[in-house]
């Protein structure tokens, strides 16, 4: 991803007080500065508006603005079921989003089907995706989901340069 | 008009094709011949008495184990007269088949269209008969008894 | 046009205004069919959300479908358990107690002003006033304070049971109630006078989405839709259930049927909503509000310690389900969107043959067609929005 990769700086040069320092400050830029992709399809999407509204705010951090566009979006909110349906649209639009890229399993539907262990459900967006944060509840609380935005940025704050890219998702489409 | 009324007039209208009727818990019900659905309901609404304007519902149960195995249901509702009355027509597993109201009420497109996607009864004449509700290539109709709760039929993964 | 203008070779183009959308609420898919900007044609396709709601219900017993109807329409979620409870208690052909039924008028018309807020937060955001949608936020925000003291949480509350309630009212459950209302009418006034007369509101919202009553009648609509569109049926008043004839309001009816009589339609519902809870703390009867039915509805865990009788019918309800009598019913509430009902089917056993509800807005979504031609794709959004076509529900 650009210079600083194909570069490999960690190799010849090892984890020295540069590299580090900047790997530091890129991942606390990008930490601060989430832009979500807010995919709502089912009821955690109500809670969802309560987090961004004025009492659970999360404007606060840096995390306000939704990007419609999976071109420029980095957080990927799988907010509520997804269902065999729509399942190919989720995976179309994780693989159109650009690295770096996080995914957050909001509600236990997303994380694993919740009680709809049926025929039409996917037990689990990480059949699909790879998820870095799983935020159960039925809905979550507003709290809960800021606890996982925290546990997120945490994990944001432990990323290497040689994290990045990791490749599209890799399930097969069957069509 | 009191339920039994609206029966009786259905009753007289149609002799040879109402099989049942009763008003259980007050819901005026009459089981009819399947062959005869349209006219029935083309009377339901143009009849100045009953004037049932409204279809409210139009769904599909499965009695496995009977026959004939599925029952489609319809109800419908009067606005003028505040009557409500529900039309049940048996129709076979073997010619899973039943003319569509849609000239009728358009309210009863989609409503046919997905009990067609759940259980596979075919609506003759319905001008777009796809599934609504499950994805173009699902096979079987899951809301039929003999169809596993958990069966799993996904489109694309999974990877675990 | 010039000559060379008439010339030009047009297409339509066709767009996929995709499931995964804003305005779409994440779960339908609009096939548009466009000629510049005039919309030609409009599919529609659903089933995004369908999470098999009859089938589940059919593999547990009758209590256990209580949690799968809070889902059905997530933003008014008392509203479906109530419609459930009241459909079970009219295949047993009981009635709950007088201040059961107070309680679920009460519950019932707080989750109705909580999906007006939320539709008309929503469609106001879409069409640009995102102030409005912070406001309406805040106003459900403290709606939802109210009904975690009562039931324990915010959006799926699962406080109804078949024959009773879960709990009774909290201490001081009125005076919260009144001074959560009175911060409601402020936010009210605030939006009403953002909204109600702003140019750019009106040009959105007006003769837009127009639907003329008898064909909104022939496409199945019902609630404040039908409503906006002159028809004054509301199931509250044409079929009373629980104490809705012994309660004082009114239903607004509008008159061209378009976006802005059904914005116009629910934000006076909100108001009257906010009357009805009012009189019903005002008129709450004391009393049990759980049926003495050991068969129907579960003693207090008082007796179910102490008595073997009380523990054996907890036993045989959990195992088994209760079991109402072989038959069928239908039984309709007033949803927020417009008739909810459940058409339940009962052998006997403590399983529902056939548990079926009457999604309220699946008639509209299947209308988008009929009010989208010839308009432009912007009007796409303030239609959709104002239909408030609930995911859950509607594809259940």
């Amino acid at each position: 991803m650009g210079l600083i990769n194909t570069f490999s700086a960690e190799e010849p040069l090892g984890p020295n007080v540069v590299v580090t320092r900047l790997e530091a400050a890129i991942n606390w830029s990008r930490k601060y500065s989430f832009f979500l992709y807010p995919f709502a399809t089912a009821c955690c999407a109500m809670e969802f508006m309560a987090v961004g509204g004025p009492r659970y705010d999360l404007d606060r951090f840096g995390a306000a603005l939704p990007r419609f566009s999976p071109r420029q979006a980095d957080l990927l909110m799988v907010v509520g079921t997804i269902t065999h349906k729509q399942a190919p649209i989720l995976v179309k639009v994780y693989n159109q989003m650009t690295e770096p890229k996080w995914v957050m399993a909001f509600g236990v539907c997303a994380v694993s089907g919740g009680f709809y262990d049926n025929y039409a459900t996917v037990q689990g967006i990480d059949t699909l995706i790879p998820v870095d944060v799983y935020i159960p509840g039925c809905p979550p609380r507003p709290e809960m989901v800021l606890d996982g935005l925290m546990l997120l940025q945490e994990k944001v704050t432990q990323e290497k340069w040689s994290d990045w890219p990791k490749g599209p998702a890799p399930v097969k489409m069957k069509c | 008009m009191s339920p039994n009324a609206t029966l009786d007039k259905i009753s007289r209208q149609f002799p040879r094709s109402v099989i049942e009727t009763h008003t259980w818990r007050g819901d005026a019900t009459a089981i009819v011949r399947r062959e005869d659905i349209l006219a029935i309901c083309t009377f339901l609404r143009d009849d100045p008495e009953l004037a049932y304007n409204f279809m409210m519902d139009l769904t599909a149960v499965d009695y496995l184990g009977k026959a004939p195995r599925f029952e489609v249901v319809y109800h419908l509702y009067s606005l003028s007269k505040n009557q409500r009355v529900r039309i049940k027509a048996q129709v076979p597993e073997a010619d899973c088949a039943i003319d569509s109201i849609v000239s009728v009420w358009i309210a009863a497109d989609w409503f046919e269209r997905e009990v067609f996607d759940l259980y596979g009864i075919v609506f003759k004449g319905h001008p777009n008969l796809k599934r609504i509700l499950l994805y173009e290539g699902f096979e079987g109709h899951p809301l039929r008894k003999d169809y596993p709760v958990k069966q799993r039929q996904p489109l694309i993964g999974p990877l675990n | 046009m010039t000559d060379s203008a008439k010339t030009l070779h047009t297409e339509h183009m066709v767009i996929n205004m995709g499931p995964s959308h804003p305005v779409t609420h994440g779960t339908v898919k609009f096939t548009v069919t466009l000629d510049g900007e005039t919309v030609h044609d409009l599919k529609v396709d659903i089933g995004y959300l369908h999470r098999g709601f009859e089938k589940m219900c059919e593999n547990g017993t009758w209590e256990q479908v209580m949690p799968y109807t809070d889902r059905l329409n997530y933003v008014s979620p008392l509203i479906n358990n109530v419609g459930y409870a009241l459909a079970v208690e009219k295949l047993f052909g009981v009635e709950t107690p007088a201040r059961c039924q107070y309680i679920r008028v009460i519950a019932c018309e707080m989750a109705r002003i909580c999906d007006h807020f939320t539709n008309i937060a929503a469609g106001a955001m879409e069409v640009g006033a995102m102030t409005v949608f912070l406001y309406f936020v805040e106003a459900r925000d403290l709606l939802w304070d109210l009904m975690e003291e009562l039931c324990g949480a915010r959006v799926t509350a699962n406080y109804v049971r078949i024959g009773g309630l879960k709990n009774d009212l909290p201490e001081g459950f009125g005076a919260k109630t009144a001074k959560a209302f009175e911060t409601c009418r402020e936010l009210w006034t605030d939006v009403d006078k953002l909204l109600t007369k702003n140019r750019i509101f009106i040009d959105r919202m007006r003769d837009v989405g127009t639907m003329p009553a008898e064909e909104a009648m022939a496409y199945g609509f019902t609630g404040p839709c039908l409503r906006a569109s002159g028809v004054p049926y509301d199931v509250r008043k044409a079929h009373p259930y629980l104490v809705y004839d012994q309660l004082d309001f009114e239903i607004p009816v509008g008159e061209t049927g378009d976006n802005f009589d059904r914005y116009l339609v629910r934000m006076e519902e909100i108001q009257q909503s906010m009357r009805i809870v009012e009189q019903a703390l005002a008129q709450l009867p004391a009393g049990p509000i759980n049926l003495d039915v050991p068969g129907l509805r579960w003693q207090s865990k008082d007796d179910t310690y102490n008595r073997i009788e009380a523990l054996i019918f907890h036993f045989k309800t959990i195992t088994e389900g209760i079991q109402p009598p072989a038959g069928e019913i239908y039984a309709a509430v007033e949803g927020a969107n417009g008739e909810l009902g459940f058409y339940l089917v009962s052998d006997g056993s403590g399983k529902p043959v056939k548990c079926r509800v009457r999604p309220p807005s699946f008639p509209m979504t299947a209308a988008m067609p009929r009010m989208m031609r010839g308009r432009l794709i912007a009007d796409i959004v303030p239609t959709f929005d104002m239909i408030n076509m609930i995911g859950g529900e509607c594809d259940r």
